[in-house]
C-alpha cells in the first residue's frame, strides 16, 4: 500500500468542533454535482431540498414528526458506541417494539378499554425493544459473536415477522385483504399537540430523552462508567466496571428507545400496523449519533437534520420529479464524509514509498 | 533541583586522549523542554574504540543526550562531529549511516514474528530472509550471543530479547555501539553474560557508549566515564581509578535525601494474607502463578523483587481482584477470605492498588484528573450521592492530592496525559493514600521517574506504612526494594520465595533468586519453596 494513515499528535480543536459541519457542507456540494448530472438545476434543487421544508408550518410540522424517532433511536445508540459496543439493529428493534404495542392495540381492538391502554403499548413496546436487543448483546458476552452481525441480522428477521403477522393473524378482516391491521382506537393513539396536525406527544417524549441522556452522561456515575469502559477498557475494569454488564445495559437501553420509537410511530402517525412502518430511522439513526458526536444535545439538531432531508426529498420529489431514494443517497453520503472529516483531522495520510532508500 | 556542589570536579578540557580526532563529539549541546534544562552545555568526546561511560541517575539527562546523539531529537544549541567534520543528523537512518547502533532500553519487536523477521525489519535495504539469516547466525557466533533466527519473539526470554537487539544493531556494522541501561531488565547472570558480549565488541576495536546508574558496571567495563548531574556535564574521568563511593558522590551530588525511615512504629497483625494461591492467567502469554504464599502485616513494607514478566502482573491482578481465583481463602484482606470479591469490594474493605501502567490502566489518558479521581473513588462515600458524581467534591479531591504531593501540572484540572510520569505518579499514589487505606499493593511505584520524584514516592509509602497500613511493594529496581522494604521476596516463573528481613539478605542472595539458582529442584513445575 503506497499509502497509510498516521495518527496526529495533536488535531487542531477547532477542526475537531467543526468537523460534522463540514461533513454537511461537503454533502451539499456532492448533492449539486449529482443534481447537475441529473439534469436539473442544482441551486433550485437545494433550495426544494433545504430551504422550502423551513418556509411552511406544515413541512416544519413533519420535520419534528421525523426528527422524534430518529433522535430517540439515535439516543439509544450513542450509549451503545461510547461504550464501544455495535449495535446496528435498531430497526429490527423498532419493528418488534412496534408489533408487541400493537398487539394489545389489536388484542382490545373495539372493546372498551380505559386510559391505561397507550402507557401500556409503550412500555410493552420498550420491553420488547430492549429484549429483542439484548439477544446480540448476550450472544457477545457469552460466545464472543459480533454483535454487530448478529444485531444487524435480526432486523431481517423482524421484518419477516411483522409480514407474516399482518398479513396472517392481525389482517384487518375489513381491509379489502391488504396487508395492515385494522385502524387502532383513539385510546391507542398518541395524544396530539395540534388538533388537525400529524405533532404528537412522542415529539415531547424526544426531546424528554435527550435531556435524559444528556444527564445521564454527563452526571451520573453511569454514564461517567460508559465513557470509561470506551475510552479504557483496562482503566475500567482497574474501576471495578463490569464491561459485560454496561454491554447488557447499553444494549437494552437503546433497544428500548428504539421499541419505543417504533410504537409511537405506529400509535402516532400511521395509526395501524402494516409492512413498511419505518422508512429505515433504525439504520438513519445510526448517522444522526455520529453526525452529533453522540453527544446527546447535538444528535437533536442532527436528528432535525436528517428529518429535513427525508422531507425535502419528498418535496423534490414532487416538485422536481428526482427520486425520492435521493435523500438515501444524501443521507449515504453524509455519514461517508462525517467518517472521512473524524479520520483525517485524526489521522494524516502519508504516501510510503515501496522501496525506501537508505538516508 | 541539584546545583553542582563544590566538591565536583569541572570537566576536562580535552576528553579524549590528545592528539587524536574523536570519533563522536558533542560539544555545549543544549535541550530544553519549557522552561526545564534536559541538557545543559554538554561536551562529551567519544574516541574511536572507547568504551565511554554515560553516568548519572535516572531524570540526569542521560537519555535527552542519547537521542540527540542518535538524531531522535535536534538540540536547540550546540554542535556536533562525527570524525572531526561537522555531524547534524535529522533522524536514526542517519546516525545508522554513519554508523551509530543503538540498543534501547525498551525493546521494539514483533512478539508474532520471528527472530529473523523481526531482525529484517530493522533493515535498509532489500537483503533476502536467507542471507540475512545467515549473517544474523555468523554475528551471534562471533559474539556469543546465541539466537535461534526461526523462533518467535513470544517464546524468548527478556535476556534474548535484549541479544535480538543488539544483534539488530550490530547488523549495520556500526563503529560505535550505544547501550542504554541495558542490564535494567537483566538478572544478575545473564548481565554477566552481556558483560562478555561487550567486552568482545570491544577488543573488536568498537565504541561503546554505556548508559547506566550501576557503578560496579561501570568500573568493570569502562575506560572513561561522563558524568551527568541536572542536565550538566559534573565530571569527566576514568571509573577504573575511581571508587564506587566517590563516583557515587559525584553522579548523586549531596542534596538528594535518602528517605528517611519512620522509627520505632509498632507491627500489627496481618493486613494481608496469600495462601497458596494458584492461577491460571487470561492472557496465553502470562505467567502462571504457583502456590503463592506471603503476608503483609500492619506498619510494615513487604518488597516483591523480581525480573519482569516473572508473574509479578499477575499476583498484582490477583490481588487487586481485577482477576478472581477459584478459591476465595487464598487471598484474606483483614482476616476476611476476599479472593472471590471485585476489585470495588475491596476497596471497601480498605485496599487500595497502583498498578504499573499509568496511562490506560491507573488513568483513562484523555480525561480530566477530577474524573480519573472518580476511578477509584466512587465505590466509597463523598463523591457520588445517589448515582449522581459531585463536581465540587471532586475537583476538591484533585486540589487535596495537589497539594500533599506536590503534583505539579498545567491548570487545575488538567487531563491525565498531561502531566509528566513523576507528576502522574504522585497523582495516582496521592488519589489512593488520601483514601487513607489500609492495605496498600502498588506494582513498579517507581519506574521511570526522576530521582526526586522516586525519593517522594518512596517516602510516601514509609509515612503510610508508619500510619499502621499495610504495603506490599512489586519491583524490579532491588535497590528500591532494599531501601524501603522491612521483608522482601523474589518472584520467579510464577513462584514466590519465602520471605526474609531486607537486612538479613543481600544484593547477590536475591539476585541468585531473581536468577532462578536457590530454588528447590523438584520434578513437577508448579512445586513451591519449602
Amino acid at each position: 500500500m503506497p499509502f497509510r494513515l498516521e495518527r496526529r499528535a495533536e488535531p487542531a480543536t477547532a477542526m475537531v468542533a467543526l468537523s460534522p459541519l463540514i461533513a454537511v457542507a461537503l454533502t451539499i456540494v456532492t448533492m449539486a454535482a449529482l443534481f447537475a448530472a441529473l439534469g436539473k438545476d442544482p441551486l433550485a434543487a437545494l433550495q426544494v431540498y433545504f430551504i422550502v421544508p423551513l418556509t411552511d408550518t406544515y413541512s416544519l410540522q413533519e420535520i419534528a414528526v421525523k426528527a422524534s424517532p430518529l433522535v430517540m433511536i439515535a439516543v439509544g445508540l450513542s450509549l451503545c458506541y461510547r461504550a464501544n459496543v455495535w449495535n446496528i439493529g435498531a430497526e429490527g428493534q423498532l419493528l418488534i417494539g412496534a408489533m408487541a404495542g400493537s398487539w394489545l392495540a389489536v388484542a382490545t381492538h373495539g372493546t372498551n378499554t380505559g386510559p391505561w391502554l397507550l402507557p401500556a403499548m409503550l412500555l410493552l413496546g420498550a420491553a420488547a425493544g430492549a429484549l429483542y436487543a439484548l439477544i446480540p448483546a448476550l450472544c457477545k458476552i457469552r460466545f464472543g459473536a459480533s454483535e454487530i452481525l448478529i444485531s444487524l441480522m435480526l432486523v431481517y428477521v423482524a421484518e419477516f415477522a411483522l409480514d407474516y403477522l399482518v398479513r396472517g393473524p392481525w389482517r384487518d378482516p375489513a381491509g379489502f385483504n391488504f396487508p395492515t391491521t385494522a385502524e387502532f382506537d383513539a385510546a391507542a393513539t398518541m395524544p396530539l399537540l395540534i388538533a388537525g396536525s400529524r405533532l404528537h406527544a412522542g415529539v415531547i417524549l424526544g426531546v424528554l430523552l435527550v435531556i435524559g441522556a444528556a444527564v445521564l452522561l454527563g452526571r451520573t456515575l453511569k454514564g461517567f462508567e460508559i465513557r470509561v469502559v470506551g475510552a479504557a477498557p483496562r482503566a475500567a475494569q482497574f474501576a471495578g466496571f463490569d464491561a459485560d454488564r454496561l454491554t447488557l445495559t447499553t444494549f437494552a437501553i437503546s433497544g428500548a428507545l428504539a421499541g419505543l420509537a417504533g410504537i409511537i410511530e405506529v400509535a402516532g402517525p400511521i395509526g395501524h400496523l402494516q409492512p413498511g412502518i419505518s422508512p429505515g430511522y433504525g439504520f438513519t439513526a445510526i448517522i444522526v449519533a455520529f453526525l452529533g458526536r453522540l453527544d446527546p444535545l447535538a444528535i437533536l439538531a442532527a436528528g432535525l437534520f436528517l428529518a429535513l432531508t427525508f422531507i425535502g426529498g419528498e418535496q423534490a420529489q414532487i416538485a422536481l420529479k428526482i427520486p425520492q431514494d435521493m435523500a438515501k443517497v444524501i443521507q449515504g453520503v453524509l455519514l461517508f464524509y462525517v467518517l472521512a472529516c473524524d479520520s483525517l483531522i485524526l489521522y494524516r495520510v502519508r504516501r510510503t514509498a515501496a522501496h525506501r532508500k537508505a538516508a | 533541583m541539584n546545583t553542582p556542589s563544590d566538591q565536583s570536579r569541572p570537566p576536562d578540557a580535552a576528553a579524549a586522549p590528545p592528539g587524536e580526532v574523536p570519533l563522536l563529539q558533542g560539544i555545549g549541546l543544549t535541550k530544553r523542554y519549557g522552561g526545564f534544562v534536559a541538557n545543559d552545555a554538554i561536551d562529551i568526546a567519544i574516541a574511536p574504540g572507547q568504551a565511554h561511560a554515560l553516568l548519572g541517575e535516572n531524570g540526569a539527562g542521560k537519555s535527552t543526550l542519547v537521542k540527540i546523539l542518535n538524531g531522535l531529537i535536534q538540540p536547540d544549541d550546540g554542535e556536533m562531529r562525527w570524525r572531526g567534520e561537522a555531524f547534524t543528523p535529522n533522524g536514526p537512518a542517519a546516525a545508522h549511516a554513519r554508523g551509530i547502533g543503538l540498543v534501547s532500553q525498551h525493546f521494539a519487536l514483533f512478539d508474532n514474528l520471528t527472530v529473523a523477521e523481526n531482525v529484517a525489519l530493522g533493515q535498509i535495504g532489500g537483503e533476502s530472509l536467507k542471507t540475512l539469516s545467515a549473517r544474523l547466525a555468523q554475528i551471534s557466533e562471533r559474539y556469543g550471543l546465541p539466537l535461534d533466527p526461526k523462533r518467535e519473539v513470544w517464546r524468548l526470554s527478556v535476556g534474548e530479547r535484549q541479544r535480538i537487539e543488539i544483534v539488530r544493531a550490530l547488523m549495520q556494522e556500526p563503529h560505535c555501539l550505544m547501550l542504554d541501561e541495558p542490564t535494567a531488565v537483566l538478572t544478575p547472570a545473564e548481565a554477566e553474560r552481556l558483560f562478555e558480549v561487550l567486552q568482545r565488541l570491544h577488543a573488536d576495536g568498537r565504541a561503546l557508549l554505556y548508559i547506566s546508574h550501576k557503578l560496579e558496571e561501570v568500573k568493570q567495563l569502562c575506560d572513561t566515564a561522563t558524568i551527568l548531574r541536572a542536565g550538566r556535564v559534573v565530571a569527566t574521568c576514568d571509573p577504573r581509578t575511581e571508587t564506587a563511593a566517590s563516583l557515587a558522590r559525584l553522579m548523586v551530588g549531596a542534596d538528594v535525601a535518602a528517605p528517611k525511615p519512620q522509627p520505632g512504629h509498632a507491627i500489627g497483625a496481618p493486613r494481608l494474607s496469600v495462601s497458596d494461591l494458584s492461577l491460571t492467567p487470561d492472557d496465553p502469554h502470562g505467567t502462571t502463578l504457583r502456590r503463592i504464599t506471603c503476608d503483609v502485616r500492619a506498619g510494615e513494607i513487604v518488597g516483591i523483587a523480581g525480573v519482569a514478566g516473572n508473574g509479578q502482573d499477575e499476583l498484582f491482578a490477583a490481588l487487586s481482584g481485577e482477576q478472581l481465583v477459584d478459591d476465595a481463602r487464598s487471598i484474606s484482606i483483614d482476616g476476611r477470605p476476599a479472593g472471590a470479591f471485585s476489585i470495588t469490594a475491596r476497596r471497601k474493605l480498605g485496599a487500595a492498588f497502583v498498578p504499573e501502567q499509568r496511562l490506560g490502566h491507573a488513568t483513562v489518558p484523555g480525561m480530566r484528573l477530577s474524573d480519573n479521581a472518580l476511578l477509584t473513588s466512587h465505590a466509597e462515600g463523598g463523591v457520588v450521592r445517589h448515582g449522581f458524581v459531585d463536581r465540587a467534591a471532586l475537583l476538591d479531591l484533585v486540589d487535596r492530592v495537589t497539594a500533599a504531593f506536590d503534583v505539579r501540572k498545567p491548570g487545575r484540572d488538567p487531563e491525565a496525559a498531561r502531566l509528566s510520569g513523576g507528576n502522574l505518579q504522585k497523582f495516582i499514589i496521592g488519589r489512593e493514600i488520601l483514601r487513607q487505606p489500609k492495605l496498600l499493593v502498588v506494582n513498579q511505584p517507581s519506574w521511570g521517574l526522576d530521582a526526586g520524584a522516586a525519593a517522594a514516592i518512596r517516602q510516601a509509602l514509609i509515612d503510610l506504612a508508619a500510619g499502621g497500613a499495610a504495603v506490599l511493594v512489586i519491583s524490579q529496581d532491588l535497590d528500591e526494594l532494599l531501601e524501603i522494604a522491612d521483608r522482601v521476596a523474589v518472584m520467579f516463573h510464577g513462584r514466590l520465595s519465602p520471605l526474609v528481613a531486607a537486612r538479613e539478605t543481600s544484593r547477590e542472595q536475591l539476585g541468585l533468586l531473581m536468577g532462578g539458582s536457590g530454588w528447590p529442584q523438584q520434578g513437577a513445575r508448579d512445586a513451591v519453596p519449602a
